[in-house]
């Protein structure tokens, strides 16, 4: 690795021994090995696949609407493909990639390592909750691939229950049964942080990963059942007209968006908590130090889930909801930037004065420092009831939720792939390769993004697809264009050089990154219950004062662990 | 102090045929299964909880049409039914006391018992179904709520469009509450024949506890149908 | 959970049980009954304040929330309840005072 971290001076083997010893991966085979596995590492790399999938799939949406935003006019596609093509984005995005990714891929294998637990409290349901997230996928292709939806992925009522006649239905029952997945994960997650937590793994030596899980688990299970019920509204009223949403009977389209955002701002926090846990792993890694103010990271994860929840009616300002809940809301708002910028600043804190590497996994979590910054930033203009009614539905909003949900979220995870992608493969990746393609991420993500918040502020709508009267905005929109595809090749380029590893990477040893957490004291890859012997946490989380230093004897045992 | 002990590091002594593998003892899988449970019904108070503000909102706006729609319901059938769900909850809670002190004949006849007073509560649902039904009061094209006076106002006929609503939100939530029922009722069978096996023991009979957790909570969202729907605005 | 067994407590709890059982058939009957009186808005507080007890009563004895049960066990029922209030009384912030804009 070009800039090694301090090794420890206890020999450990840099190469993996001649004879591959049993692990997680080769512990069996077949298909049938891994469809019916419970081990929650085989799980994750199940989902690793398939959300894979998923990405490509809206990514090539994304695509297809940059492309038709090139040029004024509307010359690619037609109005209603076009409608389509940026709803069928949204849905796949954020409900096949971005909520699933980081809890259901890194969560999955993480979470019973860090906490020194064999596999999570629930395997088959673990299991089950895969299956449920491709059901829900099949659906969802079948309906892309029969005709799609045209409403935009929030099927604002009464447009998705009373006059679209695209396939709403079926688009709704895929996210129900998603969404059923994505509950059964957070409730393993809880019950597995509660309940099997190695001796002496209390709660404040937990990494801030887990607290970050523990909190998106608690949106997962809080939220997602009033989105599954409201879906089931949709449903009943597309089939029998019912009036719950159509104020042509009485109902009130309203009532459609708070429950429907009531998850769903809160779901924005289920994408971007498992990132900021992955982020504060890398920065006390690759900056050698103790995280700083643990507690207050640990709280402001919890704060933020539970602040989530007051802010729903933000996206409604313009809707015709009352003045004064506006007022309430838009207050309500503000107080998410408090547990928020508590977290920016405690990593920044803990990069000052710290040995700082800039290998791979450190390069993303900086641009998610700084994307997340923006995206946060820009996010108190949007609670400002004033600004808001000025940009609702620009490019402005556009611009900032694919900060934080792309440049933050998608960032965090990247990081955290190449972070832990040696121990879950047990290869080691290209690291100049993988520089490169963090900057390139980094650089075309603000290239397509940067121009969209000038867009929106002069005044350009989102979901038009042709902007001819006003040729003005064409350059911005050429740039982000121009950006989206720099973008999409530096997605491109981890999935090779990952996939290439796999095959001809160089083995990678227990611990690479000479990093804290249970996870790195294990083989890389891990065996199927993770540890040859229970682990028996006597240490702080991130104790890297005591990793470096040059006379690390063994680890003390000043106190008999307490059990959980 | 022998640390093997205070960390349960060895616990193959005491290995239980139901312990998982993953699981350090027992008690950590109980307690898990418990807590899985109940963190489960909490997110069912949100499922049903989406339901109850969308009732709160249209009871607010349209309180004199939800009475009179309200009025329309048998009353004494939802009163029954009630009851009906509190005696099965007597019998969970038997079925669970009897698992716990291994009397497997109170097990099953209180299994059994369960069931049959929650197939009793769907049967008289269906009734009061049926009637709605005949009545023309189930939402959609043949719905009708023509000339029907508001409780406490004879001269104000209700807005058929706005008790529409309530039925609706009175046939979305008896029903999720009837498939809960159902779904108990499936699970209630499987412990019928887990019982029936002897499979359960005071050492572990885990499922009996869950799944009564699961029965009481159907139970709790009935408590609270029961006023808000049948019992609006009641009085002559 | 660690003292549900009943060793905890040796006496039987059968007695306890069938106190709570009827106790919540009477509070139906009384809901029942209450509902036929004019009260004005009144109907709908009692109504509603009985659903609640009843409720607790199933919740505290007879899902064991009482005793036998950890402090985790009451901390998801009240996390459940204040996320469901939250729902309901953040919603109606926007109803309540509708027709005053």
């Amino acid at each position: 690795m070009p800039n090694p971290i301090p090794q420890p001076a206890m020999p450990q083997p840099a190469i993996a021994p001649p004879v591959e010893r049993e692990n997680y991966l080769n512990a069996k085979y077949g298909v049938w090995s891994w469809l019916l596995t419970t081990d929650h590492k085989r799980i994750a790399l199940l989902y690793l696949l398939s959300i894979t999938f998923f990405f490509f799939i809206g990514g090539f949406f994304a695509l297809l609407i940059r492309l038709e935003l090139l040029t004024p006019a509307g010359d690619l596609v037609q109005a209603d493909t076009y409608n389509k093509l940026f709803t069928m984005h949204g849905m796949v995005m954020v409900f096949f990639f971005l909520i699933p990714s980081i809890p259901a891929v890194l969560g999955n294998f993480l979470v019973p390592m860090m906490i020194g637990a064999k596999d999570l409290a629930f395997p088959r349901i673990n299991l089950l909750s895969w299956y449920l997230y491709i059901i829900g996928g099949v659906m969802m292709l079948h309906c892309m691939l029969t005709g799609g939806v045209d409403t935009g992925w929030t099927f604002y009522a009464p447009f998705s229950t009373n006059f679209t006649n695209t396939k709403i239905v079926e688009a709704g029952l895929a996210i129900f049964v998603a969404g059923f997945s994505s509950i059964l994960t957070g409730l393993n997650f809880v019950v597995t942080i509660h309940r099997m937590r190695a001796p002496g793994m209390t709660w404040s030596r937990l990494p801030l990963f887990i607290w970050a899980h523990y909190a998106t688990s608690i949106i997962q299970l809080l939220g997602t059942p009033v989105v599954a019920v409201t879906i089931v509204l949709v449903a009943a009223e597309r089939a029998l007209h019912l009036g719950i949403f159509d104020p042509k009977l009485g109902g009130d389209p309203l009532l459609f968006q708070h429950l429907f955002w009531f998850y769903s701002h809160p779901a924005v926090y289920i994408m971007i908590l498992p990132s900021m846990g992955v982020v504060t792993e890398i920065i006390a890694c690759f900056s050698r130090k103790r995280i700083f103010g643990y507690s207050f990271v640990a709280f402001s994860s919890i704060a933020i889930a539970v602040f989530g929840f007051l802010v729903w009616a933000h996206h409604m300002f313009v809707a015709g909801m009352s003045v004064y809940a506006a007022l309430v809301f838009s207050l309500l708002s503000y107080a998410v930037a408090v547990p928020s910028a508590i977290k920016v600043f405690n990593w920044t804190a803990t990069l000052y004065k710290g040995s700082i590497h800039y290998d791979a996994p450190m390069l993303y979590a900086f641009g998610f420092l700084g994307l997340f910054t923006i995206g946060g930033l820009t996010g108190l203009f949007l609670s400002a009831l004033g600004i808001n009614v000025h940009v609702t539905d620009t490019y402005f909003v556009v611009a900032h939720f694919h900060y934080i949900m792309v440049g933050g979220a998608v960032m965090g995870y990247l990081g955290g792939m190449h972070f832990w992608w040696p121990k879950i493969s047990g290869k080691l990746y290209p690291e100049g390769w993988a520089r490169l393609a963090a900057l390139i991420v980094f650089i075309g993500f603000n290239l397509t993004f940067f121009p969209q918040f000038l867009l929106g502020y002069m005044g350009m709508p989102r979901r038009y697809y042709d902007y001819s009267h006003m040729p003005e905005f064409q350059i911005l929109n050429v740039l982000s264009t121009a950006g989206a595809t720099v973008l999409g090749v530096g997605y491109l380029l981890p999935m090779v050089y990952f996939l290439w590893s796999m095959r001809y990477g160089k083995p990678a040893p227990d611990n690479p990154w000479n990093a804290a957490g249970l996870e790195w004291k294990t083989p890389s890859p891990p065996p199927t219950f993770n540890f040859d012997e229970e682990p028996v946490v006597t240490w702080e989380a991130y104790n890297y004062d005591e990793l470096d230093s040059p006379d690390k004897g063994a680890p003390h045992k000043e106190e008999v662990p307490v059990a959980r | 102090m022998p640390d093997s002990t205070v960390i349960g590091l060895h616990h193959e002594d005491e290995h239980h045929p139901e312990l998982l593998h993953h699981f350090a003892d027992a008690q950590q899988q109980r307690d898990s299964a418990s807590l899985g449970m109940w963190v489960f019904l909490a997110t069912e108070v949100m499922f049903f909880g989406g339901l109850f503000c969308a009732y709160l909102v249209y009871r607010h706006w349209y309180f004199p049409d939800f009475a009179a729609a309200s009025k329309s319901i048998d009353a004494t059938l939802g009163a029954t039914n009630t009851a009906v769900l509190i005696c099965s909850s007597l019998t969970v809670v038997l079925a669970v006391w009897a698992a716990q002190t291994a009397r497997r004949t109170l097990l099953i006849v209180s299994l059994i018992l369960t069931m049959l007073l929650g197939m009793a509560f769907l049967g008289i649902k269906g009734i009061e179904y049926r009637e709605k039904f005949v009545e023309h009061h189930v939402p959609g094209a043949s719905f009708s709520f023509d000339k029907v006076q508001v409780p406490g106002h004879p001269d104000q006929y209700a807005n058929p469009h706005h008790a529409q609503i309530f039925f609706s939100l009175y046939f979305v939530m008896t029903g999720l509450h009837a498939l809960h029922m159902i779904i108990g009722l499936g699970i209630f069978l499987w412990l019928l024949i887990m019982a029936w096996k002897g499979r359960f023991t005071p050492e572990w009979h885990t499922p009996v506890e869950i799944g009564g957790l699961y029965w009481h909570f159907v139970d709790i969202v009935w408590i609270y149908l029961f006023p808000l729907l049948y019992l609006i605005d009641r009085h002559p | 959970m660690s003292e549900h067994s009943n060793s905890a407590h040796a006496k039987s709890p059968l007695k306890m049980y069938f106190s709570i059982w009827a106790a919540l058939l009477i509070c139906t009957y009384i809901t029942y009954k209450a509902a036929f009186i004019e009260l004005g808005s009144f109907n709908a507080a009692v109504a509603l304040g009985i659903a609640t007890l009843k409720a607790t009563l199933v919740a505290l004895f007879f899902m064991h929330v009482w005793h036998a049960s950890e402090k985790l066990t009451k901390l998801v029922v009240i996390a459940a309840l204040f996320f469901l209030l939250l729902l309901l009384g953040l919603t109606m912030t926007d109803y309540a005072t509708r027709p005053w804009s």
